[in-house]
């Protein structure tokens, strides 16, 4: 079954080119977490209505699916950030031994320079600890042609492959043609129990075949164009791959260079055969010394970069700073402070959780900035779902009721709730808040289970947090507006006075949803006493002349009415009315 | 153009500005032309107003999504306090738009929405692209303004044109 062949001038983002590819290639479901820089594949595989494209709970949900799907005869792909797979790689590891019966790969994509995460791992040593062969494009072009192929070398060679790309190919565009025509392989159902239930009877000769599969791979890696070597001149020559191959080829456009499409299991030979035509050879790639260590191993005489570069992004700067044996020497930059949003919901909440003195295990999500100054109400974020299990380990060893867990409903939802489960399992006594705006904000407003629609934005059933919380065993559930913030407050030190497991839900809708504004506030500067406190709110809509005046933004404002709360002056009014909206 | 034909144009500023559409219709209307293009850019926390940087390259064959280090053409600023961060990213002999910032900004008034479109005048006045191209790929970015953009489009262009600081 093929659709009519498709030739088109196109401009697409690397996560674009992927869901481009991975349509031409037939997939038939795509299942993801949103995480930057990854979003975009699934945002964008929505929009092909042939295909069942869904948000999971988290990235094992998504990667589970997925593999379902492959067994059940089609194409399937699952894309996560790379601090994703990490949730994912339980799955991931027993897939290889199974085996695949469709197509199945899993595009992770890293974040050297940390643009938004809170590690740079490099995902690329995932594939020799999780055995399968890992494939990187170093442009959306060739995005899009890979992502086609990794499906023919998963099927060729009955294994998940793992599909690697990092920021700055996900986020650039480029112009190319699409040539691919959808191609839709359709197999039954793979009724195969050796092969699928991995008890250690079948497990054992499946790991055997396993290693079968990468010594095949190893002699497909060889052959293979996705790897490709470009001679030129024969002085320098350089061993790279992803988007660290662009910046060789703009600094040092004459020498020869092998790019390694496949970089597992890696062509050892081509690149020995490559060395043999080149004086000095070079190894250029971003984070860890992945190809560096391989080719090392393989005795072949390479030079790699100094450890300093295993931090941040490369440049095409960086490679000539490398080539140089120097070490990485940024300038500092100075980005602005990111802000939550004027008229965000959780600014009342911090503001609440600073006047109480309480110490705050957060989780991932926007609400993250609480811990920066001057909000500065939120003391822990390790990963995603870890903010009510750090506050049971600290209440259970400190006592001290002035301990709470604060934690999104997205994040909730992808691994919050077994926490929470945990916590009233063990008898755990305290506060948890769910910060409800009924949306995963961070990544750009997607949907989750408490939303009520899907990716496509068809209507769902909306799951409620707080029945949720209920079953698993929270002794008392409150929700609230956080806007009421006396009333907020009142609730929040009555809850963390008693001695039980209470939740309280702040629910609020999410400014990128709920749009709509109210009349924006002025400061009456004759009134205004200039204590500061309305400025301790982190508004982006307030700031503080030269002068020493405070204003507010009257572009900016969307009129939440939080400030003139704090205003102990009456000084802050809407333009209509004296006391205020 | 450069001798390595290849040119880039870094547009950057903060979250809100409209400076990654303004580099989106920068990109299009070369790919009109042409030219074979790379755009690039940061917008980790760009909705909570932290920075914006984008990098258009075009070229017959453009390799690298970022150019090297003091190597770009074209630097068009769009918020003042942004301005010094990135300044040095600039090549010796290329232009800087930094000074039409003000005029700008006195054109457009409080409709601040415009600021982008009337800055990428000025910048297609400085590129061998076609107003035709211009025209088109705004036509496809803006779906609504479309002929308020035009206008300020035009007057920056004709700034630019005339080097009317």
């Amino acid at each position: 079954m093929s659709a009519p062949n498709e030739e088109r001038s196109v401009f697409l983002s690397g996560n674009e080119a992927i869901a481009w590819g991975a349509r031409h290639a037939g997939v038939c479901l795509a299942s993801a977490y949103p995480g930057t820089p990854s979003t975009e594949i699934l945002e964008t595989l929505a929009t092909f209505p042939e295909i069942e494209a869904q948000w999971a709970t988290n990235e094992k949900v998504a990667c589970e699916v997925a593999f379902g799907a492959c067994l059940a005869g089609k194409r399937a792909l699952t894309a996560c950030k790379h601090v994703g797979l990490n949730v994912a790689m339980d799955p991931l590891m027993t897939t290889a031994y199974s085996g695949i019966n469709a197509g199945l790969v899993v595009v992770v994509a890293d974040d050297p320079g940390m643009s938004s995460s809170q590690n740079e791992q490099d995902t690329r040593r995932v594939a020799p600890y999780g055995k399968v062969p890992l494939i990187e494009p170093s442009s959306p072009s060739e995005a899009y042609h890979f992502i086609q192929e990794s499906f023919r070398i998963s099927e060729k060679f009955d294994i998940p492959v793992l599909f690697r790309i990092t920021t700055r190919i996900s986020h650039t565009k480029e112009s190319f043609v699409l040539t691919g025509q959808r191609e839709i392989p359709v197999k039954p159902l793979d009724k195969n129990p050796r092969k699928y239930v991995m008890i250690p009877a079948h497990a054992r000769p499946r790991h055997l075949d396993l290693e079968k599969r990468l010594a095949a791979l190893k002699e497909y890696s060889e052959q293979t164009p996705l790897n490709r070597a470009e001679i030129k001149d024969r002085k320098t020559g350089f061993i790279t791959s992803g988007v660290s191959a662009c910046y060789v080829k703009e600094a040092y456009p004459d020498a020869s260079i092998l790019t390694c499409g496949m970089s597992f299991p890696l062509p050892i030979k081509k690149i020995g055969d490559f060395a043999k035509k080149v004086r000095k050879l070079y190894v250029v790639e971003e984070l860890e010394p992945f190809l560096e260590e391989q080719l090392l191993q393989a005795g072949l005489a390479v030079t790699g970069k100094k450890p300093s570069w295993r931090c941040g992004e490369l440049s095409p700067s960086a490679v000539r700073a490398i080539v140089r044996r120097q070490d990485r020497n940024d300038p500092l930059q100075k980005n602005r402070r990111p802000l939550l949003c004027a008229g965000c919901p959780h600014r009342p909440v911090f503001t609440a959780l600073k006047k109480a003195g309480v110490y705050v295990a957060g989780d991932i999500g926007c609400y993250t900035l609480g811990a920066l100054e001057p909000l500065a109400a939120l003391h822990t974020q390790l990963c995603m779902g870890a903010s009510i299990p750090v506050f049971e380990g600290i209440r259970k060893m400190t006592g001290d009721k002035k301990t709470v867990a604060v934690i999104g409903d997205s994040t909730f939802f992808h691994t919050g709730l077994s926490g929470l489960l945990s916590a009233a399992h063990n008898g755990t006594r305290g506060v948890v808040l769910i910060l409800d705006n009924a949306i995963t904000a961070m990544t750009g407003a997607q949907s989750n289970p408490g939303t009520g629609a899907t990716l496509q934005g068809k209507p769902s059933r909306k799951i409620s947090p707080e029945k949720l919380c209920v079953a698993a065993g929270a002794d008392q559930v409150d929700v609230i507006d956080p806007y009421q913030m006396d009333a907020f407050y009142r609730l929040l030190q009555t809850r963390l006075a008693e001695d039980k497991l209470s939740v309280i839900i702040a629910r609020s809708p999410c400014r990128m949803v709920e749009r709509s504004r109210q009349s924006p506030y002025r400061i009456d500067e004759a009134a205004c006493k200039r204590c500061g406190l309305c400025l301790k709110l982190d508004c982006p809509a307030i700031a503080k002349r030269d002068d020493g005046t405070v204003v507010i933004d009257q572009g900016l404002c969307v009129g939440c009415g939080l400030c003139r709360q704090v205003c102990k002056f009456q000084a802050i009014n809407t333009k209509e009315g004296a006391s205020g909206a | 153009m450069p001798e390595d034909g290849t040119m880039t144009i870094l547009f950057y500023g903060i979250g809100g500005q409209g400076v990654l559409s303004a580099a989106e219709i920068c990109a299009r209307a070369a790919i009109e032309d042409g030219y074979h293009v790379k755009k690039s850019e940061i917008k980790g926390m760009a909705q909570r107003g932290g920075s914006v940087e984008a990098y258009v390259r075009l070229g017959t064959k453009v390799h690298s999504p970022l150019p090297e280090r003091g190597r770009v053409d074209l630097l068009a600023c769009l918020y003042e306090s942004e301005y010094e961060r990135l300044r040095s990213e600039l090549k010796k002999g290329g232009h800087d738009l930094f000074p039409y910032l003000k005029k700008a900004r006195a054109v457009v008034g409080d409709k601040t929405i415009f600021l982008n479109t009337y800055i990428l005048g000025i910048v297609s006045s400085l590129l061998p692209v076609r107003e035709s191209s211009w025209i088109t790929a705004m036509e496809r970015t803006f779906k609504r303004n479309f002929e308020q953009n035009r206008q300020y489009f035009l007057q920056g262009r004709e700034a630019g044109a005339r080097n009317d600081l």
